[in-house]
């Protein structure tokens, strides 16, 4: 049976880079429990341009939690109150009707806002480009039993490497930092032996490009790891430290 | 110089001389505990610190571990804040399995600094810094555990004491799994082992310093034992 709720909306909202944002309420009204959070807002942003106001400038893409383009600060949580979720697979039947929810973009230097909801998340590309990959041309696919990797390895590997880059580390983070997912980017190669040949390098121009951009320094408080959509673990973190520590004592 | 320069290198200054200081604490600790039994092995331990020139050595280290730590706290706080950004979220939640003292570190840690000066104005003035250069010529610098006794028979100074160990307790908690963590020294299997080791050691250490401190009081502010001074 299908649910209606009402909701009160407190969107935040700003012209461009520079220009002071604030808080604007909206009200909607039959929002279906069984839509997601993305699907409300453009309820929302239909109902703005039937008024002949300017819809809210909110980031999305695939909508299916693998693309890593939504964002939001909602309630005080990235990507909603909902764990281990991007936004766009945030059901509304997670609020209750009347509900007021606070709508905000990523808060961070790093990532300053463009428009209402939307911030420039380029630094992370930044950061990848400075050396988050293999230089080697490897040819074509070996046999799989060619070069063998424990399947613990594999599985650290291939958990790491399921971070979607959406920044949702950096927003929860109170010192601003991207650590969790520098050492997710780092981690998912070092763990295979196509990567570990380089390791050393990409772990001192990831962190020198990390530092560079003016992201913070981490203090371990793991709000990272609790808010990221892909549960990508802590632990990745320690291994950055480990591998960059060793990088420099080798310098 | 990586040590200063990269994010990873002022936190890496951070965790060892973090783990510096709970070696010293560990160490103090111990010391404390032969005061309850015997304020005679007391002395006799700060007979063997006193002035002598390793110890002189040890804590002009000891100083030095100290500075650096809190030197590099206000540094990377600073530069924290400015990564977080000039605007701030309206509503913001703690997530579940975050510590509320890894949120608060530079908090707890200025709390631990202001008992630390009060610390040092009743014990190390009137003790180390008095044999060196007598700066409090009525107090015997050698007879330590006069000093210490007659402190802590005041409740209202133990209970002082038992809110810094409280913060340093906190601090502890966080602090020392954040610092092997930090040294890269860590993973899927040790990430809990480590919080409960640092858990039960923050808590021996605490527990060790409150024990003293409710003990003294017991002995000398309740049961009323004469306070032994040594002949001046």
């Amino acid at each position: 049976m299908e649910k209606t709720i009402d909701l009160t909306l407190k969107v935040w909202r700003q012209r461009d880079r520079k220009a002071k944002g604030q808080f604007e309420t909206y009200n909607v009204k039959g929002i279906s429990t069984d839509s997601s959070f993305l699907e409300m807002l453009d309820v929302l942003n239909e109902q703005l341009i039937n008024e002949g106001k300017e819809p809210v400038v909110f980031d999305h893409d695939c909508r299916e939690g693998i693309c890593g383009m939504c964002s939001l600060y909602i309630n005080g949580h990235p990507h909603g109150p909902d764990s281990a979720i991007t936004t766009c697979q945030l059901h509304m039947r997670k609020f209750k009707n009347g509900d007021t929810i606070t709508i905000e973009p990523w808060r961070s230097a790093g990532f300053p806002v463009i428009r209402d909801l939307m911030v420039d998340r380029t630094a992370y590309d930044q950061i990848i480009a400075a050396g988050g990959y293999t230089s080697i041309n490897v040819g074509g696919a070996q046999d799989a039993n060619a070069v063998l990797i424990p399947k613990t390895d594999a599985d650290e590997a291939m958990d790491a490497a399921s971070c979607i880059g959406c920044g949702a580390c950096v927003a929860a983070c109170k010192n601003g930092s991207a650590m969790l997912f520098v050492s997710a980017k780092v981690s998912q190669l070092a763990l295979l032996p196509q990567g570990r040949v380089e390791a050393a390098r990409r772990a001192r121009a990831m962190v020198a490009k990390m530092d560079e951009l003016g992201f913070g320094n981490c203090t371990n408080t793991g709000a990272c790891a609790a808010e990221c959509p892909k549960s990508v673990s802590l632990s990745n973190i320690a291994r950055l430290n480990r591998e960059f520590i060793k990088a420099k004592l080798q310098d | 110089m990586w040590l200063t320069n990269s994010s990873i290198g002022r936190k890496v200054v951070m965790s060892v001389s973090g783990l510096f200081l709970v070696l010293f604490l560990t160490f103090h600790m111990c010391m404390n505990l032969a005061l309850v039994f015997s304020p005679e092995a007391y002395n006799a331990i700060c007979g063997f610190l006193g002035a002598r020139w390793y110890t002189l050595a040890l804590t002009a280290v000891l100083a030095a571990g100290f500075v650096v730590h809190i030197i590099f706290a206000f540094w990377l706080t600073l530069q924290n804040r400015k990564a977080r950004g000039t605007d701030r979220y309206a509503v913001n939640v703690r997530p579940q399995g975050v510590e509320w003292s890894s949120q608060n570190m530079l908090v707890l840690g200025i709390i631990v600094i202001l008992f630390l000066i009060i610390h040092m104005a009743q014990f190390w003035f009137k003790m180390q810094l008095n044999e060196l250069a007598n700066v409090c010529p009525d107090v015997n610098p050698h007879d330590g555990s006069y000093l210490v006794i007659s402190e802590f028979k005041n409740w209202w100074m133990v209970a002082l004491y038992l809110v810094w160990f409280v913060a340093l307790w906190f601090h502890l908690t966080h602090g020392f799994w954040s610092a092997l963590h930090t040294i890269g020294f860590n993973n899927n299997t040790w990430f809990n082992r480590w919080k409960v080791i640092g858990n039960v050691f923050a808590t021996i250490i605490c527990l060790g310093f409150a024990f003293v401190a409710v003990a003294l009081y017991v002995q000398y502010g309740v049961l009323g034992w004469e306070v032994p001074q040594m002949a001046h």
